[in-house]
């Protein structure tokens, strides 16, 4: 490689924090560009983290940062500023003041409406903070939410949002993955241990691989994240591939708007989340584990690492766990503002230190994954399901639930409801049983609409509220269960206002790789923003049955053509208001054109 | 000269593709097979000397027992396939790539795009029309996660001025579909230089440096290896750049000819494309077993010492 690297130096602070990170370089000669060859190379994971490290301290990345950075690791300035423009929050320019709060302008906190313009009227009225918008923040249940950060060292991070609630079913017996939350203390490993914790590990090692990975098949235990791909399957084509080593992703990269239950599991039972991943490791043969944790929950992230070094001191991590000879840890990795990050093959550009852009499958990731090997990548919840599974066997575990979707799911209740929250109910319950544990709509209220599933998913109607929750059952209504979103909408609402904000999300957050996903969402804003003036009688090209069926096309080139699960689905939520709840008055799909 | 390169005997498999059946070499993708079937294929990020990126998806096909349609250009064929490359589905993806990238992008220069817009019954036109153009670095000051709410009166494209900051070649950034070529060629692939990367994310990716530094300022070396793989005239030599500017294009009256580099032992092929007995563009055949259409700046562009550079006036080049 023939690099050309600046020769402007960075200021004492960006050196501080990259070598705090990096450690000093070597000798002088290293102050015009690192050696290491090969060893430098395998560093280039560590590029997103330096960067991260960067903006912690100044605010932002400058050009001196960023070539300081792109000369520790031995990459090319350009390519590392292609990773740095990639994140919504790495800034490449100063902010003008010393706090940036990042206030949510998503579903949830769209629906406080005026507490969500007092808040951010609150903030911008400090001549020390800068206001920008953010996509949702995973504080749904505290809407509306912001999070104001100040760089430093340390650099601190605040939230301002509802005050924080409980789990509402807390003491309840009959939960499964929420029964420590809230009642054990997050930050104590001996307090999990007397609650249950670390029984499954024991059980683990004492059945062997082979039977953990058929207590997960035979659990029927599928993915949480929002694709329901079986787990144990997964597993299974992991441990039987010969190419070493093999790697765990814990994907918590939970950014679908309205969904916040793993923030929830990371923030209250975080030593659950490091039991999950090392049993993971043990079945499949990974001895690396790697939380891809998004960068907007820094509470989880401390909780997380703090509980990966409680479990390391005690010997539940690392070269011998609970001296049976298994080696595994478990690194958290922190993401930068980008929804696409939690695709799963993004996820591995992202830590590889590359631009988040998803990989073409095939090879799957369970074949070629994160820095080529195989790789396994589960969900916060999934990975916490696994833990009654392994300790109960899987017969008690299918006891819960229904046949083609067995246990408990966690679901993310935010909107005018009495108790906004996390919920974990059998898979089977329907949405009004839902609806009603959290205390029903404010006032009473009609409800107009629910988003199942977040962005990604679909409205449905007040019609629907029966519907049992199972991934068999939305399937065959034509909706899903996705990652446990339930958005409530009442009779006030702007569903208008919803869906712009959908195809506006999308637009943001379109990695920008493939024709029909970068355009197409903005040609899908575009018509709905035609739509909507149309309804308030302002005169716009075009007409209503032509945008309508404008959208319908562009929709089905994203579903058919994108490469991955964003652009593929990144026109359901619309489609579905439109033909379900009517939003344009002019339901009627042509024919021929689905 | 050619080589053939000597390859290990590979297995065929046998798989279908709109009714007929094709056996094709194993590791070969279903554009070759389609390619050599003689089934037209429209193709726009593919280059026949890197690795398929598969951004632009206007090559889809229906694979039976794929949820979505897939990527002719990347997709390696297996046994028992049965491929469908003109069906109603693949038809409707195609078209709305064309009407996608037409509405947004200016594809004036870019081969093939007026005869599959008519095969496709693409019209790019229909989303409204076209935006005013950015201000130059307006593109490549974007927030990354931040839009303007759109007009509705226009449809948002990536016009912009070029960027003209060095004497070799012109970006024209109005004309890139982000095909990833020249990126890919710039780096790993080719050239190993890394002067460009994609920068930004959704509608706001750009082609660019670090900073958005000028070319010089760069780490650009000049070999012009990204002119050679860019299949919409975004990037172009200086002196064809302005050819087309001041109208003067004829392509009634250019030859190319091939003849080889003289500045060092290696021996590149040169082809010079000529017009009205001037050179206004040097590339090399992309299928010659030394260049693979890669030259050095000396090959690319290093013809002074038979045609001496043009005085460029406010006006543009003095003729």
């Amino acid at each position: 490689m023939d690099l050309k690297l600046t020769s402007i130096e960075p200021s004492p602070a960006e050196r501080a924090a990259v070598d705090g990170l990096l450690g000093p370089p070597a000798g002088a000669a290293a102050l015009r560009a690192e050696r290491g060859g090969s060893v430098l190379r395998a560093q280039r994971h560590r590029l997103l983290p330096a960067l991260w490290a960067l903006v912690e301290r100044v605010g932002h990345i400058s050009p001196e940062g960023l070539g300081y950075v792109a000369r520790r690791l031995g990459v090319p300035p350009a390519e590392a500023y292609g990773v740095a423009s990639f994140y919504a929050v790495l800034p490449l320019a100063p902010m003008p003041t010393a706090h940036v709060a990042h206030v949510c302008v998503d579903l949830s906190c769209r629906l406080a409406g005026e507490r969500s313009a007092e808040l951010r009227a609150r903030l911008a009225a400090d001549p020390d903070t800068t206001v920008v918008d953010s996509p949702c923040l995973g504080l749904c249940e505290r809407a509306p939410a912001a999070l104001v950060s100040t760089p430093g060292a340390p650099p601190q991070h605040r939230l301002e949002a509802a005050p924080r609630r409980e789990v509402a079913q807390r003491g309840d017996a009959s939960l499964v993955l929420l029964r420590r939350v809230d009642v054990v203390d997050p930050t104590d490993l001996d307090a999990y241990r007397a609650h249950g914790g670390y029984a499954a590990l024991r059980r683990a090692f004492d059945i062997g691989p082979t039977e953990v990975l058929r207590e997960v098949l035979d659990a029927g235990l599928v993915g949480r994240g929002g694709a329901a791909f079986p787990t144990g399957r997964k597993w299974q084509a992991v441990a039987a591939q010969p190419a070493r080593p093999h790697h765990l992703v814990c994907n918590a990269d939970e950014s679908e708007p309205g969904t916040f239950k793993d923030r929830v599991l990371m923030e209250g039972d975080p030593f659950a989340v490091v039991e999950a991943m090392t049993i993971a490791g043990f079945a499949t043969g990974c001895e690396h584990g790697w939380i891809y944790l998004r960068g907007e929950y820094p509470l989880a992230a401390r909780r997380l690492q703090d509980a990966i070094d409680a479990a390391r001191a005690k010997g539940l991590l690392g070269a011998d766990v609970m001296g049976r000879g298994l080696s595994f840890d478990i690194e958290v990795f922190r993401g930068a503002g980008a929804y696409i990050c939690g695709e799963e093959t993004a996820i591995f550009n992202s830590i590889e230190g590359y631009r988040g852009e998803p990989r073409s499958k095939p090879p799957f990731p369970v074949e070629v994954g994160l820095f080529g090997r195989p790789t396994v990548v589960n969900n916060v919840e999934t990975l916490v399901n696994v833990l009654p599974i392994v300790q109960f066997g899987a017969a008690a575990y299918r006891r819960v639930g229904t046949e083609s979707s067995p246990g408990t799911k966690l679901f993310c209740l935010s909107g005018p409801l009495v108790r906004p929250g996390t919920y974990e109910v059998p898979f089977g319950t329907t949405l009004r049983e839902l609806l009603a544990l959290a205390g029903g709509v404010v006032d009473g209220r009609p409800v107009r609409a629910v988003l199942l599933g977040g962005a990604a998913g679909s409205f449905v109607g007040p019609d629907r509220l029966d519907l049992p929750l199972t991934f068999e059952d939305t399937r065959a209504a034509g909706t899903t269960v996705g990652s446990g979103v339930v958005i409530v909408f009442d009779d006030r609402a702007d569903l208008l206002d919803a869906v712009g904000r959908i195809a506006a999300f999308f637009r943001d957050e379109s990695c920008g790789q493939c024709v029909p996903c970068r355009v197409g969402t903005v040609r899908q804003e575009e018509a709905l923003v035609r739509l909507t003036a149309r309804r308030d009688a302002l005169d716009v090209p075009g007409s209503t049955a032509g945008d309508l069926q404008l959208l319908r096309d562009v929709g089905r080139a994203m579903r058919d053509a994108s490469i991955c699960g964003l652009g593929q689905t990144a026109w359901n939520a619309v489609e579905s208001a439109i033909d379900g709840l009517d939003v344009f008055g002019d339901s009627s799909p042509e024919e021929g054109t689905e | 000269m050619t080589t053939q390169p000597v390859e290990v005997a590979r297995r065929t498999v046998a798989l279908t593709v709109d009714g007929q059946l094709h056996h094709a070499a194993e590791g070969g993708t279903l554009l070759d097979v389609c390619r050599a079937a003689g089934v037209d294929t429209p193709t726009l990020c593919y280059g026949d000397t890197l690795t398929p990126r598969n951004a632009c998806r206007v090559c889809v096909v229906e694979l039976e027992g794929t949820r979505t349609l897939v990527p002719a250009c990347s997709r390696k064929v297996e046994e028992g396939q049965v491929v469908h490359t003109d069906s109603e589905r693949v038809r409707h993806s195609r078209k709305l790539v064309l009407e996608l990238l037409g509405s947004s992008v200016d594809l004036s220069v870019t081969d093939g795009v007026a005869a599959w817009n008519e095969r496709y019954g693409a019209d790019p036109a229909r989303f409204g029309p076209a935006a005013a153009p950015a201000a130059a670095g307006e593109r490549d000051a974007a927030v990354t996660g931040e839009h303007h709410l759109p007009d509705p009166a226009v449809a948002a494209t990536v016009a912009q001025p070029p960027k003209e900051d060095n004497p070799l070649y012109v970006r024209d950034y109005g004309k890139c579909i982000l095909c990833y070529k020249c990126v890919d060629a710039c780096g790993e692939q080719w050239q190993n230089t890394f002067a460009i990367t994609a920068a930004g994310r959704g509608f706001s990716v750009r082609i660019a440096t670090e900073f958005d530094v000028s070319l010089p300022d760069s780490a650009c070396v000049y070999g012009g290896t990204c002119l050679a793989v860019c299949p919409t005239g975004a990037l172009l030599p200086t002196a064809e750049f302005d050819l087309r500017r001041t109208g003067a294009w004829a392509p009634e009256r250019q030859h190319a000819t091939t003849t080889v580099c003289p500045y060092c032992g290696v021996g590149c092929n040169l082809t010079l494309h000529v017009q009205d007995n001037e050179i206004f563009k040097v590339s090399s055949p992309s299928d010659h077993s030394v260049t693979h259409g890669n030259l050095c700046i000396k090959g690319r562009f290093g013809y002074v010492h038979v045609q001496p550079p043009k005085r460029r006036g406010p006006d543009g080049p003095d003729r």
